[in-house]
């Protein structure tokens, strides 16, 4: 099985982020980067689901600059077999990210495409939908499992995904409104992943020396003839609206007084 | 002539709430751009569905039948599009719920379109509002395309007000794709309390609860509150997926919200930070849950809580 793997470069969600001074976006310089953490529970089901359907092959895509070879290494790192960068400086909208997502699929051609619900930066759930549409598969957004992340099952690292004996189709259980649901998607098929399908592995030494071997190959947005102009542009990045802090109280009895009588809540 | 098409969500016959939210985005989008708006219920029960969001618009369409039974993406996107042709859409607008999500990209792609995602406000007949990093900024979007897809954060919009006159529903007649996707079952997370992100009372607990939320659970029921949950919680699995408040969970703006035990970081802020009134409740005084409660109370929840139970029973 060949398992296609997407890895954005995001902001460190431990970073301090602050708009620039001209709201034209946020303050990058002193900022963090890492993988997106939804993409790493991508990658480590895709390390997963490989090794339980051997002969299998992970690759690790992401798009943007020069610098996410970082994240592709780490991906390579936690085990993705090899890497494919998209390089393209500045600001993408997640349209063009699923258009040129598509070109990379249609080289590849790949039975699963796995990819994080949403990226932490832009937060807007949107990628994975949009590339399911342009390639004409079928989707299950929002992977989990039944089982907890404190099962025996995560803690001997099972696949949540569940291939069917003839490996055509693939169960998924679907972090809904309301409960589970559970689809069965034909292959090729795409699936978003939630935060409880696993647990990420860290990178073993031995394993980041090794994934600096591990080939990295380099496309263009203009080679793979995709026009990238937004369909969403970004005019203005401000700070949201501040909360100040209200008042401690000293016991149950003044809080109880003051939600009733101030507040007017209970 | 602009028309707005509202795609309802639904389920076996009844509509859900943050349709109504949607709508109202829908209308303050027509005040600024022009426009009439429209509505398309799908699935099994969109007629009966249908009959209720009429009592808010002048003309609802559903879309029944064996092929829109389960809500699948592929198909549910492809009803829309169809309905979006019909009426000559300009504008696709739902609620960004888990469903709202799930379709709203495949419309987008199918009808070129443009998606603003989880709006908090209409600038102008193009431009949007939405939060970024967690909430830490808040973009002003332009989507440039002619035809634009918007899904709307419930807790951001009022639900509308039903009109003087009740339209019609119209049948809409459209043929099922075959889908990729075959539904299996749902497991449903049964509960009598009050729907999270509909309740104007929440009681959240976090990781200080250690597993164990009766405490949480009696002042909710007091309270006639939903129950919330941060993502230790439910990642430990003390409490369903589905309880997760914060940026990639539900997103609450009720009139009171109270967190047990719940550090404050900006991942779950991102859920309840629009909450009218929040109370935390916390052993650490310097918990940063503290920097946006309105009443803070530095105590172990194990005492607090029932305490707090008690007092509240005595005011009714
Ligand atoms: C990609 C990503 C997405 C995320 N999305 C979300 C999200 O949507 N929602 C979310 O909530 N989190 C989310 N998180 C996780 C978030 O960063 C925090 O880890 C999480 O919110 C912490 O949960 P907590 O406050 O319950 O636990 P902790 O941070 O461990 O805090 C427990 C608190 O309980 C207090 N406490 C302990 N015992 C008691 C007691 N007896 N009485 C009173 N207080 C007590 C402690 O003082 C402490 O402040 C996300 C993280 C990432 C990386």
């Amino acid at each position: 099985m060949k398992i296609l793997v997407t890895v954005k470069r995001v902001e460190d969600y431990e970073s301090k982020i602050k708009v620039k001074p001209d709201n034209s976006w946020i303050v990058t310089e002193g900022v963090n980067y890492r993988a997106n953490p939804f993409d790493e529970i991508a990658v480590e089901e895709a390390l997963r689901v490989r090794d339980a359907n051997a002969p299998s092959e992970v690759v690790a895509v992401s798009i943007g600059s020069g610098a996410a070879q970082a994240e592709i290494r780490s991906a390579l790192a936690m085990g993705a077999d090899r890497g494919i960068l998209v390089k393209h400086d500045g600001f993408l909208d997640s349209d063009a990210v699923a258009r040129l997502l598509q070109k990379v699929v249609a080289k590849e051609a790949p039975d699963l495409v796995l990819m994080g619900k949403q990226a932490v930066d832009v937060d807007d759930n949107v990628t994975g939908q949009l590339l399911a549409e342009y390639l004409g598969w079928g989707q299950a957004t929002f992977a989990s499992k039944k089982e907890s992340l404190e099962s025996p099952e995560e803690k001997a690292k099972k696949p949540g995904l569940r291939f069917g004996a003839d490996k055509k189709t693939v169960q998924v259980a679907r972090e809904v409104d309301g409960g589970l649901e559970v689809l069965e998607v034909q292959l090729p098929a795409l699936i978003t992943v939630d935060l409880r399908l696993n647990v990420p592995r860290y990178a073993s030494l031995p394993n980041i020396m090794k994934a600096k071997k591990k080939p990295i190959e380099e496309l263009a947005p203009a080679a793979l003839g995709v026009d990238v102009s937004p369909k969403v542009k970004v005019v203005r990045v401000e700070a949201p609206p501040a909360r100040t802090a209200g008042i401690k109280v000293p016991d149950v009895a003044t809080l109880v007084k003051k939600l009733h009588e101030d507040a007017k809540v209970v | 002539m602009a028309t707005i098409l509202l795609i309802a969500e639904q389920a076996h016959g009844h509509l859900k709430k943050a349709t109504l939210s949607a709508l109202t985005a829908a209308q303050q989008l027509a005040q600024k751009g022009g426009g009439q708006i429209q509505a398309v219920v799908i699935g099994a029960g969109a007629a009966q569905s249908a009959q209720e969001l009429a009592a808010y618009l002048p003309t609802v369409h559903a879309v029944e039948g064996g092929g829109f039974e389960h809500a699948l993406a592929e198909t549910h996107a492809a009803a829309a599009v169809e309905a979006a042709k019909k009426v000559g859409a300009t504008d696709v607008v739902l609620a960004a719920t888990a469903y709202g999500k799930d379709i709203a990209p495949r419309i987008a792609a199918k009808l070129a379109a443009g998606v603003a995602s989880d709006i908090l406000a209409v600038v102008s007949a193009n431009q949007f509002k939405r939060a970024m990093w967690a909430g830490n900024a808040i973009a002003t979007v332009e989507v440039t395309t002619p035809v634009k897809v918007v899904s709307v954060r419930a807790t951001e919009f009022p639900a509308a007000q039903k009109s003087g006159s009740p339209g019609a529903v119209q049948q809409l007649g459209v043929t099922a794709p075959a889908p990729k996707t075959k539904f299996i079952e749902f497991n449903e997370v049964k509960s009598a309390r009050p729907e999270l992100t509909e309740a104007s009372v929440v009681v959240s607990g976090g990781r200080g609860t250690k597993g164990d939320f009766k405490p949480i659970e009696a002042l909710a029921d007091v309270l006639n509150a939903a129950v919330g949950a941060s993502r230790a919680v439910v990642d430990a699995g003390w409490q369903p997926n589905d309880l997760q408040v914060g940026q990639t969970g539900k997103v609450v703006a009720p009139k009171l919200y109270i967190a047990a035990g719940i550090s404050g970081a900006i991942q779950h802020l991102a859920g309840m930070k629009g909450s009218k009134t929040i109370v935390a409740i916390n052993k650490d005084a310097e918990a940063p849950i503290f920097q946006v409660a309105d009443y803070g109370l530095v105590a172990d929840l194990f005492k607090a809580l029932p305490e707090l139970t008690e007092e509240v029973k005595k005011l009714k």
